[in-house]
């Protein structure tokens, strides 16, 4: 299992503002050690947040992200008190789920 | 700095300019631009981590003796670690010398956990490869200050001795290049590439700013870096032989730029370029 993300979630006027700090090595599979072999890629591909069961946001992700993530994004109609889940899966299988409660 | 990494400093930038293109008007100076940059990523710093795992670190029983370090003594009692590194370096009675955070950490590892001292000082900063425990201890402590305000007291003769020979350090020109740290941190309004470089020697304001960001997340290394990274770094910069982890140099140089820093609020752990 991935390391923990660390999330910041809260609302105002409506909107939801959640903040992920992401904790991965983000390798791009082009980078070489120092004896010349190609270190592997190793990065997140998809990440997903749902608010209450619902997704509110689906993204892409691939080698050009750098190390530790980090994403911003709003979303309509959260409200205090409610569970954003926020999920990733990297290209060797492995995958984090982490949960916050939006404050208001 | 690989692809990978100016990758993140891109797309922040790219989103920031966006934002603001609003007050685009007006002109919007480089420094301000990487301040505004500083600003959009300062609450996702991944020094966060680091802070996490030090904390860790300190709980957790280790070592041949099988001990945590919340009996360790970094100037305001056993295990008091809010505000302790605001006031340091400081004069320590039982190893009788002046010591910055990293050192007492040292001496704490070796004494309450019997880590042998070379263990630690060997690869004593973090690479790609290896977490390093002293600079996750460090940014930790150093995040329990966060806020307070900078009081490093120079009364003890101890402490305004190394603050001295912390001043002539700092200024003191040697080396292949003939270099001090004054060189680059003595004069107000220069730059090297997009960096700003503080006058710590003259303004009051610079050296706080500076002194009170460390440790600090190096987006370009992926790493969370400690003081005594800084100034291992600075001497490489300059030519000089490098350092000591923990000698009797760095610390007196700390304490200089720690009471230079006097009277501004702790911001760290920091993040930068």
């Amino acid at each position: 299992m991935g390391k923990p993300m660390k999330i910041r979630a809260s609302v105002k006027e409506g909107m939801t503002e959640v903040k992920i700090l992401m904790q991965h090595d983000m390798e791009t599979g082009l980078r070489k050690e120092a004896d010349g072999t190609l270190i592997p890629a190793w990065f997140i591909t998809e990440v997903k947040a749902e608010y209450e069961g619902r997704t509110v946001l689906e993204a892409q992700f691939g080698q050009s992200i750098s190390k530790n993530p980090y994403l911003m994004f709003m979303f309509k109609g959260g409200s205090a008190g409610g569970k954003v889940k926020i999920s990733w899966v990297d290209n060797k299988g492995d995958s984090r789920s982490d949960e916050v409660t939006i404050s208001a | 700095m690989n692809t990978n990494q100016i990758c993140r400093a891109v797309m922040v930038l790219a989103l920031s300019t966006s934002l603001t293109a609003v007050a685009e008007e007006k002109a919007v100076t480089d420094s301000e631009r990487i301040e505004q940059y500083r600003e959009m990523i300062s609450d996702g710093n991944p020094a966060e981590f680091d802070e996490m795992r030090g904390e860790e670190l300190w709980k957790t029983p280790a070592g041949p003796k099988n001990a945590s370090l919340e009996q360790c003594d970094l100037g305001k009692g056993k295990g008091v670690v809010k505000g302790a590194y605001a006031e340091m370096p400081r004069y320590f009675k039982d190893t009788k010398m002046v010591q910055d955070l990293e050192s007492r950490l040292l001496t704490c590892m070796t004494t309450l956990q019997g880590i042998p001292e070379e263990q630690i000082t060997a690869k004593p900063f973090a690479s790609d490869k290896k977490d390093s425990d002293i600079s996750s201890l460090a940014t930790y402590v150093a995040g329990q200050s966060k806020g307070m305000k900078m009081k490093v007291s120079t009364k003890h003769p101890k402490v305004k001795e190394a603050y001295e020979i912390g001043k002539r350090i700092f200024n003191y020109r040697a080396g292949p290049y003939d270099f001090a740290c004054s060189t680059c941190h003595a004069t107000s309004g220069v730059r090297i590439r997009m960096q700003d470089l503080p006058n710590m020697r003259s303004s009051k304001k610079d050296a706080q700013t500076a002194y009170t960001s460390w440790p600090a997340y190096r987006v370009s290394q992926g790493l969370t870096r400690s003081f005594q990274w800084r100034l291992n770094d600075c001497f490489r910069q300059q030519r000089f032989p490098e350092p000591k982890f923990a000698s009797e140099a760095t610390i007196a140089l700390t304490t200089y730029l720690a009471v230079s820093a006097n009277g501004a609020k702790y911001a760290g752990p920091g993040l930068k370029r």
